[in-house]
């Protein structure tokens, strides 16, 4: 069926498709219409799930995490200052190894004051042991959900999943979205059979204290899932395309890169824009490409050298910003790039923060003067970032 | 509930409490109440520290630690998760200290309890953050001296009057609440077994005395436990049917007796 839909209203539309059993969260712009949809559905009895009505987003993870511990297969939504709020417990949830599923509808972080779209909250939690996805589409949000359960409860993982989704830009942009029949779901997403649950009659524990002897151990057992989830990610996105007929390409998204000698690597939604530059450019016989990133953690480094090995300058379009630094994503990239023999130079810009347009005009900008910078003047590019 | 009633069973076994710790009796004896069906839900607090350090369980029954502010809202996630999986015999007990209660997890207990989740929520009160190092919580008695409200030139101890944490969960209109103390085992037990047989939220808060944080001499928590209700220290309590009753202390006890016996006072009668 398809039906002309937002992003939040894509997603509460995976959850309903996944059965999700508990959903605990608290409404917070541009999320909000995710949660009302949530509770509209069980209000219509189409969803089958107990809904907690938490009074913050504190408890909102705190609480799914409660009912995931339980067997409960959970989902909890939030954006910007939620996301901050909920930050303790995100570490909890994904050292305690408990399948969470969280859509993030990217905001920026106070202060000043907003409520429009950039990555700073979600790209803050990047080391809180969560797999990140971003999403291009509405169409993507709906499914990289579905996915979402299928790598986080996989027993290689076990492993905690964000699905990102830019604020206004797809939370609340409308597009004709495939909305799949339950039956087909269901054959791709299996009931969750959790291993360890809490059960009166075989006493465990939850979130266990660990000295300096053992805790490097649980450190690494997670930072091994997270390994493995690069190939769980990819084999899921294949196996979602043989049923469903639409695939994301797994880790990484590139455009054109063949051949290109700039390419912009990117997250989320802007990449639709960076398409159209990247269309007109090829048109004029220049030699540009790009990349989405679509999971940001595990980072996809081999796979972003396979495919940027031979460019000359990579640029990297990032929405936010590590302060005292440069964008986190432009620091990311240029590690990965540094196991080249011959590494691309690396320019970063900033742009779009606190929901800034990114217009057309300013990916072709980014392009021309990565084009026209020789190799030794790539450094001054990058200084002058945007 | 009778204490000759109680089951032989322990449900905490093995744990590396003080001497004479208040908290962990006051966990010990819920548990023989509340028996083996039941989950515990709690922080990383000093029964953490003294429960589960991998890989030590000393509970016979499971325990999901969360974070300091969260222990209610957690108990809100198991005890939905439970109920929909058709274990709705089973106790979700949550358990905290006077900090993780009465401060830091305050939003998270007047929410779960607001919304009215099946759970029995413990408090035991040790009256400061003791598993930091004593420090003053909003349930220090007035006049305490803990390691941030010192005792000197300009220090008198904690300046502010304990917490009245039964008038807040009464105010959410609970249908059990009440206070206990160790030091009368059959009054907490009964109040036990009332709030394990309440339908919906409950809550207790028990006066757990600590040997360290308090300073005195371990074999005294018990005595120490009584001798807060016989000076009207620490009124039992108990609030159901929207009735707050309380035990009435007739003719109580000085209350220099209390203090004389606790480092924490000594400045209060020199």
């Amino acid at each position: 069926m398809r039906e002309y839909i937002n992003g939040n209203e894509a997603v509460a539309q995976a959850v309903r498709l996944a059965r999700v059993e508990v959903v605990a969260a608290y409404p917070i712009t541009p999320q909000s219409p995710v949660v009302e949809e949530i509770a509209a559905q069980i209000a219509r009895g189409e969803l089958d799930a107990e809904y907690i009505r938490v009074e913050s987003e504190h408890a909102a993870l705190t609480a799914c995490y409660g009912a995931a511990v339980t067997g409960m297969r959970v989902f909890t939504a939030t954006s910007s200052q939620g996301l901050a709020y909920m930050f303790e417990m995100l570490h909890y949830v994904s050292g305690s190894r408990v399948p969470v599923v969280m859509a993030v509808a990217n905001r920026g972080l106070a202060a000043p004051w907003t409520i429009w779209a950039d990555h700073q909250d979600s790209i803050a939690c990047r080391d809180t042991g969560w797999i990140q996805l971003y999403v291009e589409t509405a169409q993507e949000a709906l499914d990289t959900c579905l996915q979402a359960y299928r790598i986080a409860e996989c027993p290689e993982v076990l492993t905690p999943v964000m699905v990102c989704l830019d604020g206004y830009v797809l939370s609340h942009t409308e597009e004709i979205v495939e909305i799949p029949a339950q039956e087909v779901v269901d054959a791709f997403l299996p009931p969750y059979k959790p291993r360890e649950v809490v059960e009166p009659e075989r006493p465990l524990v939850f979130g266990v204290g660990a000295g300096p002897d053992i805790y490097p151990a649980f450190k690494q057992a997670q930072q091994a899932a997270m390994d493995r989830a690069r190939d769980v990610i990819c084999r899921v996105d294949e196996e979602f395309y043989r049923i469903f007929g639409r695939r994301y390409g797994g880790l990484v998204v590139p455009y054109r890169c063949q051949g290109a000698e700039v390419v912009l690597v990117t997250l989320g939604a802007t990449m639709g824009t960076v398409r159209e530059v990247v269309d007109r450019l090829r048109q004029e016989g220049r030699r540009v490409g790009a990349l989405r990133l679509r999971a940001l953690r595990p980072f996809p480094a081999e796979e972003l050298r396979r495919v940027l090995a031979g460019t000359r300058v990579v640029a990297v379009l990032d929405r936010n910003c590590s302060f005292g630094y440069e964008g986190a994503v432009c620091t990311e990239v240029k590690a990965a790039l540094l196991g080249l023999e011959k590494p691309p130079a690396v320019a970063g810009f900033i742009l779009g923060l606190g929901g800034q347009d990114i217009r057309q005009a300013d990916i072709e900008d980014i392009f021309r003067r990565c084009l026209a910078a020789s190799s030794g003047a790539v450094h001054q590019v990058a200084a002058a970032q945007s | 509930m009778k204490i000759t009633e109680l089951p032989e069973e322990e449900l905490v076994y093995g744990s590396f409490a003080c001497a004479g710790c208040g908290g962990i009796l006051a966990v010990r004896l819920a548990l023989k109440v509340l028996g083996p069906r039941t989950v515990i839900v709690t922080t990383p607090s000093c029964l953490l520290g003294v429960t589960t350090f991998y890989p030590q369980l000393a509970f016979k029954v499971p325990c999901v630690n969360v974070t300091f502010p969260s222990t209610a809202a957690a108990v809100s996630g198991v005890a939905t998760g439970l109920k929909r999986r058709g274990r709705e015999d089973v106790h979700v007990l949550g358990v905290a200290g006077d900090g993780g209660t009465v401060d830091i997890g305050l939003q998270a207990l007047s929410g779960a309890i607001e919304r009215g989740h099946n759970f029995i929520f413990l408090c035991y009160d040790n009256e400061a953050y003791m598993n930091t190092g004593v420090q003053r919580s909003s349930s220090t008695p007035q006049g305490a001296r803990t390691t941030t409200t010192p005792v000197g030139l300009r220090g008198k101890g904690e300046d502010r009057a304990k917490k009245d944490m039964m008038r807040i969960v009464a105010a959410h209109d609970i249908p059990y609440a009440a206070t206990a103390s160790i030091g009368y085992p059959q009054d907490y037990l009964r109040k036990v077994h009332k709030a394990k047989e309440t339908k919906g939220p409950a809550y207790i808060h028990v006066l757990a005395p600590c040997p360290p944080g308090w300073g005195y001499p371990s074999h005294l928590t018990v005595h120490l436990a009584r001798l807060a209700v016989q000076t009207g220290q620490w009124p039992l309590a108990e609030y159901e049917k929207g009735r707050l009753t309380q035990k009435k202390i007739d003719n109580p006890r000085p209350i220099e007796e209390y203090w004389s016996l606790q480092a924490r006072f000594a400045h209060l009668l020199s």
